[in-house]
């Protein structure tokens, strides 16, 4: 019966070796193949010319561009927003679980249905943002047109993406403050620290472990961001980010060169280049995070 | 209208911990015990207004005329055309809607229940029998939850293409029936609520390892199965990228790529799509009014541990 054990375990290995870690592996040897859908015959390896087009294509550097354009629109405001809304759960609430459960709404929302809906919310002419702005006096000569640009369109996104992950967040944090020792406050509050204060110099750095955690999750998320970009799109299928791609990601080109252009070996490339970006971010937003919320006492 | 500075602190609120030493006045209070003011409901009430609001609206547009999405200021109320918005999506020739929806119905399900069998099986068998190489592969387990798998989307699809399951539910099911982020949750749940006096009494009774799985470990991991049920469920219903990338082009996709097609072409109609994209939020609102108090909890404990 020594082998029972690893019966158990071994349903999880087996999948995560055929369709995890192999995929993984074989896309880096994808990448340095030619491998074209529309033509099988054009096989072998390509050497490095994937990765040498990768260094001077100019889509590749402009979805680089805008992904991180979106990706510091959304994961700086999301997270401090985030922080925020979780010192406000933090103290005693009438129908506490109410709030919190509201905080999910966006949560189980599909991306693809809220991006949708932002869809109508962002339109030129009969938007519900134009006209909001419009009450305050902003774009009543003309209409902000939400696609026809880079920063509007990032703003369009990142305001989806900000939507969609704030309560998830806020419960993150609010779970890390609740194990935070009472005494450490009621001694700072003694010593006349406010709310304001007693959240940036106890709370975050109290809990660092889950800011960071926060940090390293959304860095991953945000560099891969796909479904919000695809659909903004009015004309989703094409997968180009806008007409002169304005606000297509490196996901999203992924996509295109693979499936739209039928060029798997390219866009393997691209996907093993995104994969080494996204460890080098994360690992130094993990510093940066570090240094940031552990650097005072 | 802030707290009432009074030193008794009402304790009808099951959530919060008694504190040892209570002192006078709100002043010299944790904000866990600190009663929220006025300032703290309206600014909670506006955010929660924010986050339900797309859906409200969503609503709005899916039961209204053409109109509505064509009018500023933008209507605000819901009409009464939801059921030939509705009407129209299941009888469009090029979208399969209805289809579309039981396909979701049965990947998620599937996933789901393959999911809390598989990860409390593994889950059981690193909590709580000794094997050769335990420790080392559930660290090995924990590391692969960093490992972000839609980098190897290309090669997925090339495998799958050698397998013939493009196209198929087979491609969209089989990667996600068990889970790194399942066997952690569960590994840590069981530890925490199974005694081992409890499977070692069993083993001297006589039962075999998977009669002590499903008469004693079953039985004491219902509401991580519940929590684990529901995110997997939710998850798996949203997931849209690979759905995409492996039901290309094929007539019967899951809900999410049929949304994204009724979304796609030169004219959106936007009460159409509006309606079948309601449709398909609508078992996720379901699941969150069952068990939204356990996603909740769930979401929370998991954030602690990691």
């Amino acid at each position: 019966m020594r082998y029972v054990p690893y019966l158990l375990i071994a349903p999880f290995f087996l999948l995560f070796l055929v369709f995890g870690l192999f995929p993984m592996i074989f896309n880096g040897v994808v990448a340095l193949r030619h491998w074209r859908l529309d033509d099988p015959e054009l096989t072998g390896w390509a050497g490095t010319e994937n990765f040498r087009r990768l260094l001077t294509d100019g889509d590749f550097g402009n979805a680089l561009y805008n992904t991180f354009g979106i990706f510091l629109l959304s994961t700086v405001p999301q997270l401090l927003l985030a922080l925020v809304i979780a010192s406000m759960l933090n103290r005693r609430l009438r129908a506490q679980t109410w709030w919190r459960v509201g905080a999910l709404l966006p949560y189980i929302t599909p991306i693809t249905a809220s991006t949708l809906v932002f869809n109508v919310f962002f339109s030129r002419d009969f938007g519900m943002a134009n006209w909001a702005l419009g009450l305050l006096g902003i774009g009543t000569e003309t209409p902000i047109d939400w696609r026809a640009d880079k920063l509007h369109s990032w703003i369009a996104i990142a305001t989806m993406v900000n939507w969609k992950w704030i309560g998830y967040n806020a419960l993150l944090y609010l779970a890390a403050m609740q194990s935070i020792p009472r005494d450490v406050y009621e001694a700072s509050a003694l010593d006349g620290a406010g709310p304001w204060r007693q959240l940036w110099r106890i709370t975050v750095p109290m809990i660092r472990p889950v800011v960071i955690f926060t940090v390293v999750l959304s860095t991953i998320g945000g560099l891969q961001l796909f479904t919000e970009p695809m659909l903004f799109d009015l004309n989703a299928q094409t997968a180009r980010g806008g007409a002169g791609g304005e606000w297509q990601t490196v996901a999203q080109l992924v996509y295109k060169v693979g499936w739209k252009d039928l060029n798997l070996g390219y866009a393997a490339a691209m996907s093993w280049a995104l994969f080494l970006i996204i460890l080098v971010v994360a690992a130094l937003n993990t510093l940066l995070t570090n240094r940031i919320s552990g650097g005072r006492r | 209208m802030s707290a009432p500075s009074t030193t008794e602190a009402r304790p009808r609120k099951p959530g919060t911990p008694p504190g040892g030493r209570r002192r006078t006045g709100a002043y010299g209070r944790a904000p866990q015990d600190t009663p929220a003011g006025v300032g703290t409901y309206l600014f909670l009430a506006v955010t929660t207004l924010f986050a339900a609001f797309p859906l409200y609206w969503m609503f709005v547009i899916a039961t209204s005329t053409d109109e509505a999405t064509a009018q500023v200021p933008p209507a605000v109320v819901p009409g009464d055309q939801f059921l030939v918005n509705l009407n129209e999506v299941f009888t469009l020739q090029d979208v399969y809607f209805a289809a579309s929806l039981v396909n979701s119905v049965i990947v998620a399900t599937t996933v789901t229940a393959a999911v809390l069998f598989f990860c409390s099986l593994a889950g059981f068998a690193f909590a709580k029998l000794r094997f050769r190489g335990s420790r080392p592969l559930m660290l090995f387990v924990v590391l692969t939850l960093t490992v972000p798998n839609q980098l190897g989307v290309v090669a997925l699809y090339i495998v799958m293409g050698k397998l013939g399951w493009n196209g198929t539910l087979l491609a969209v099911i089989v990667p996600g029936l068990v889970t790194a982020f399942g066997v952690f949750y569960m590994r840590q749940f069981i530890v925490n609520s199974v005694p081992d006096e409890l499977v070692e009494a069993a083993r001297v009774d006589g039962a075999t390892t998977m009669r002590i799985y499903w008469s004693v470990v079953l039985p004491a991991i219902g509401p991580a199965l519940a929590v684990l049920g529901l995110l997997t469920f939710v998850a798996t219903w949203n997931d849209f990228q690979w759905p995409l990338i492996t039901l290309n082009g094929t007539d019967y996709p899951t809900s999410m790529v049929a949304i994204s097609d009724l979304a796609s072409g030169n004219y959106v109609i936007y009460r159409r799509v509006l309606a079948g994209a309601f449709v398909a939020t609508v078992p996720l609102l379901v699941v969150l009014v069952i068990g939204g108090r356990r996603i909740v909890r769930g979401i929370m404990e998991g954030a602690v541990k990691s």
